[in-house]
């Protein structure tokens, strides 16, 4: 197995409310080679919460705890906001789900990538526009002249959410999160973006955390899943076991999608009240 | 009988033509879908439908007659539109009481509280969310709102345009459900809008594949099933719906 | 009930009847407005400011009454804030000067708010010429700087305070019919305005009972933060001599006759001025916690 990349333990985020403190993540743990680990679940499970967390994105008035938090031998949890600084964008990334709200609205594609590539090094203007070409043509964008001169809300959104993975690959950094990054796109870009990211990854020797509501996307473009609930993980499985599920909640939810070849009169719902 | 006949329906707004000759025929009874992605023009359809997007040419008509192209009162008591955003479709001011007995106050339609009460029941909302405001309530809970208000003027045809969508999965999964029953207890004619074909599989019985304002086919349910669709496009689409490679595991590797 | 109880019923998650559901959300805004301390700074204010204008016979004496050997005395036990120039009690006067200040800012309000919230709402849903023609209208008078337009009016009508009340709502409502159109143009794409549309209620009905309920928060912030500067022009206008006529105890008045004295007799000019200056504070605490608690983009997404 790969080194160990990621290692979290006993992870905790809560918030305040009128009621008292509440817990959103309520001690999670896992471990994350250089491979594609999924985090699904429903809204309020905590997924989200997770990918920010590992960041150290989560702002007060919420608070994070956890007994371990590592990535490749650095301690997150002790990190100081200007060292958080440093790892984050440098060495994990993330992208979040809409690229509308992501990228600058009045600055040019162009000008944002050579923004973020001049951020890690100076160079010359030339070499400069080359970098954004290639950034561009990686993320397998093939007119990145023309589209390098484009505003963000004259690219569609898929084209978007590409070129926000080029940005956030720039530094070259170990590791990814995606937070849902396809659901706001079309199905047949969905295909494209996660491709792309997955052929991004393997070349390059990333680990991938990838939170998303839809488990088939999930057992798709993962090696591992893990599934959450209300706060904790109710299920962990290599992604070709996944129809093979053993907690009822995940049963629950696989028997839950209808399926292209549906000929059920009636779709099984979740019972709640499975912890 | 045909409950909505489309015919050459070109909507536009403003400079831009949305969509190019649409002509359907949705027998009474029948739950139809218009699937395509985004910027194929479903949802414009429906819009023109339901008298939002005044700007049309053609015709539309409900049970053999022709519907005007801006709001039209006769029309909402036969014909009734549920939104896909739960979160944006309920007024943040009015309880649901009052957004389900609107309805009945703009037809002057009287024993509110019974009727109110009836709908609710039917859609399987609790009578004590009766005084709540939306931001109390959960999404599935919010879109049954939506769907109860839908039902108020008893109305024969429901336009549905992504009614799911912004659900999670097993929340999708109890009003796909809720949807199916009230279809067959009231007999009610579905126009659906989607770009998620299983949903189309499980609730409908013919669909229609939009892509840049055309319609490219039309097709049954069991053609989508069973791999029986004609058009590339729609192929590509169905496709692209269906399951990763198998992953039963295989007994020894 | 008790008072256990009773805050229970307010605060249950699933009301029983309307009044039950509107009096649990209104106790609810007041309790987030509580957790606010400048807010309750601000609430404190203005309710004391109504006492004191209530009860202002009770707790002052005569603010009319002149008593010349006693001219521009300074602050003592006999009179709390001094005397004036004609040995009036300044106390009393500013104690009586809140009934002018809270009837000019209400009348006010009652006057330029729902005009502007009618007239912008028409014409952020209707748009088209209607608009064009009611945002001309407003932008005529929002061209002209508030105070010069109500000294123009007051000039016009004549000094009084009635006609400076007239002339500062005349100066005032094209700001709310801004705000309440920008507002509605917002709200005029929402779903559940189609949704309702689509129930085929008339535009009358639409604006009445599902628009309007939605500006009355930004017109209360807006008003209530307004009021500081209301009170400030007509001060101003009181300054100025028109607005409210000698001997009446109006505090911009009285602040425009304390200037001769400012040098040696500070307080006459400078208590009313405190007066103002608390009241329009009060008044802008109070403001913002109401937006804290009542804006609609907080309480929209929850």
């Amino acid at each position: 197995m790969s080194e160990l990349l990621l290692e979290v333990e006993n992870l905790r985020v809560s918030f305040p409310t009128p009621r008292g403190p509440v817990e959103v993540v309520k001690g999670i743990g896992f471990s994350l080679g250089r491979e594609r680990l999924g985090i699904v679940g429903e809204s309020g499970s905590g997924k989200s919460m997770t990918g920010r967390a590992i960041l150290r994105l989560i702002r007060s008035p919420g608070r994070q705890t956890a007994d371990r938090l590592n990535f490749d031998g650095i301690d997150l949890e002790r990190q100081s906001e200007t060292g958080m600084r440093a790892i984050r964008g440098a060495r994990i990334s993330m992208i979040m789900q809409d690229p509308k709200f992501s990228l600058n609205p009045v600055m040019t594609i162009g000008e944002q990538i050579a923004e973020a590539v001049q951020a890690h090094g100076r160079m010359s203007r030339r070499a400069l526009r080359q970098r954004v070409k290639e950034m561009l043509e990686a993320v397998r964008i093939d007119d990145a002249e023309r589209v390098a001169r484009l505003f963000p809300h004259e690219v569609s959104g898929g084209m978007g959410q590409r070129i926000m993975i080029a940005m956030m690959l720039i530094p070259e950094p170990d590791l990814l999160i995606a937070d849902e990054p396809t659901s706001a796109l079309d199905v047949s870009v969905q295909a494209q973006v996660l491709d792309l990211i997955d052929d991004l990854i393997r070349h390059r020797g990333m680990g991938l955390l990838l939170i998303s509501h839809d488990l088939d996307l999930v057992a798709r473009y993962c090696d591992r899943i893990l599934v959450m609930k209300d706060g904790r993980v109710v299920e962990s499985c290599v992604a070709g076991e996944l129809r093979n599920a053993s907690h009822p909640y995940t049963r629950g939810l696989l028997a839950a999608v209808p399926r292209l070849d549906e000929d059920r009169d009636e779709l099984p719902v979740l019972d709640r009240s499975i912890a | 009988m045909s409950a909505l006949k489309l015919d050459n329906l070109d909507v536009s707004y403003g400079e831009t033509r949305v969509t190019h000759g649409v002509t359907l025929d949705i027998a009474e009874g029948e739950s139809f879908a218009l699937v395509g992605e985004s910027g194929s023009g479903k949802s414009t359809v429906l819009k023109a439908i339901a008298g939002l997007a005044p700007e049309w040419t053609g015709s539309i008509a409900a049970f053999g007659r022709p519907r005007g192209h801006g709001i039209d009162p006769a029309f909402a008591r036969q014909c009734q539109m549920v939104f896909q955003d739960p979160y944006g479709s309920l007024h943040p001011r009015k309880t649901v009481d009052a957004t389900l007995s609107e309805p009945l106050r703009i037809h002057g339609i009287g024993g509110e509280t019974e009727r109110v009460e009836r709908v609710m029941a039917a859609v399987g909302l609790d009578r004590r969310f009766r005084f709540r405001f939306p931001h109390q309530l959960s999404g599935g809970q919010r879109q049954r709102v939506a769907i109860a208000r839908a039902l108020m003027l008893e109305p024969k045809i429901l336009l549905l345009d992504e009614p799911t969508s912004a659900l999670d999965v097993s929340v999708q999964a109890e009003i796909l459900n809720l949807l199916k029953r009230l279809r067959r207890e009231q007999n009610l004619t579905f126009l659906l809008v989607t770009h998620n074909l299983p949903v189309v599989s499980f609730l409908c019985d013919r669909l229609a594949v939009m892509r840049r304002g055309r319609i490219v086919e039309v097709a049954t349910t069991s053609q989508l099933k069973h791999d029986g669709l004609a058009d590339p496009y729609s192929r590509e689409l169905a496709t692209l719906s269906r399951p990763a490679a198998p992953t039963v595991t295989e007994p020894s590797s | 009930m008790t008072t256990a109880t009773l805050r229970d019923w307010l605060l249950d998650d699933s009301p029983a009847s309307r009044a039950q559901a509107r009096l649990g959300s209104a106790y609810r805004a007041t309790l987030g407005l509580l957790r606010n301390p400048l807010a309750v700074v601000g609430a404190l204010i203005i309710i004391a400011l109504v006492l004191i204008a209530l009860f202002a016979p009770v707790i002052a004496g005569d603010p009319l009454a002149q008593d010349l050997p006693n001219r521009l005395k300074p602050p003592s036990a006999a009179h709390w804030m001094g005397t004036d120039e004609l040995g009036r009690d300044i106390y009393a006067r500013i104690v009586y000067g809140t009934r002018i200040t809270l009837e000019i800012v209400l009348l006010v309000a009652i006057l330029a708010a729902p005009l502007g919230l009618v007239l912008g709402a028409v014409a952020g849903y209707f748009g088209g010429w209607v608009d064009r023609l009611l945002m001309g209208l407003t932008d005529i008078f929002l061209s002209m700087p508030k105070l010069i337009l109500a000294l123009a009016l007051t000039a016009a009508l004549g000094p009084g305070i009635e006609h400076a009340i007239i002339a500062i709502a005349i100066a005032s409502w094209p700001g709310y019919a801004r705000i309440a159109r920008a507002e509605t143009l917002t709200i005029r794409r929402t779903e559940y305005i189609a949704a309702v549309q689509l129930q085929g209620a008339s535009s009358v009905r639409v604006i009445w009972s599902h628009v309007l309920p939605l500006l009355t928060s930004s017109l209360i912030i807006r008003v209530t933060l307004d009021m500081a500067g209301i009170i400030l022009t007509a001060a101003g206008l009181g300054f100025i001599g028109l607005g409210a006529q000698p001997p009446a105890p109006e505090w911009g008045a009285m602040i425009s006759r304390g200037r001769s004295f400012i040098l040696d007799q500070w307080w006459v000019a400078t208590m009313p001025g405190f007066a103002i200056v608390i009241v329009s504070l009060g008044f802008c605490f109070l403001g913002d916690g109401l937006r804290d608690v009542l804006d609609p983009k907080a309480g929209g997404r929850r």
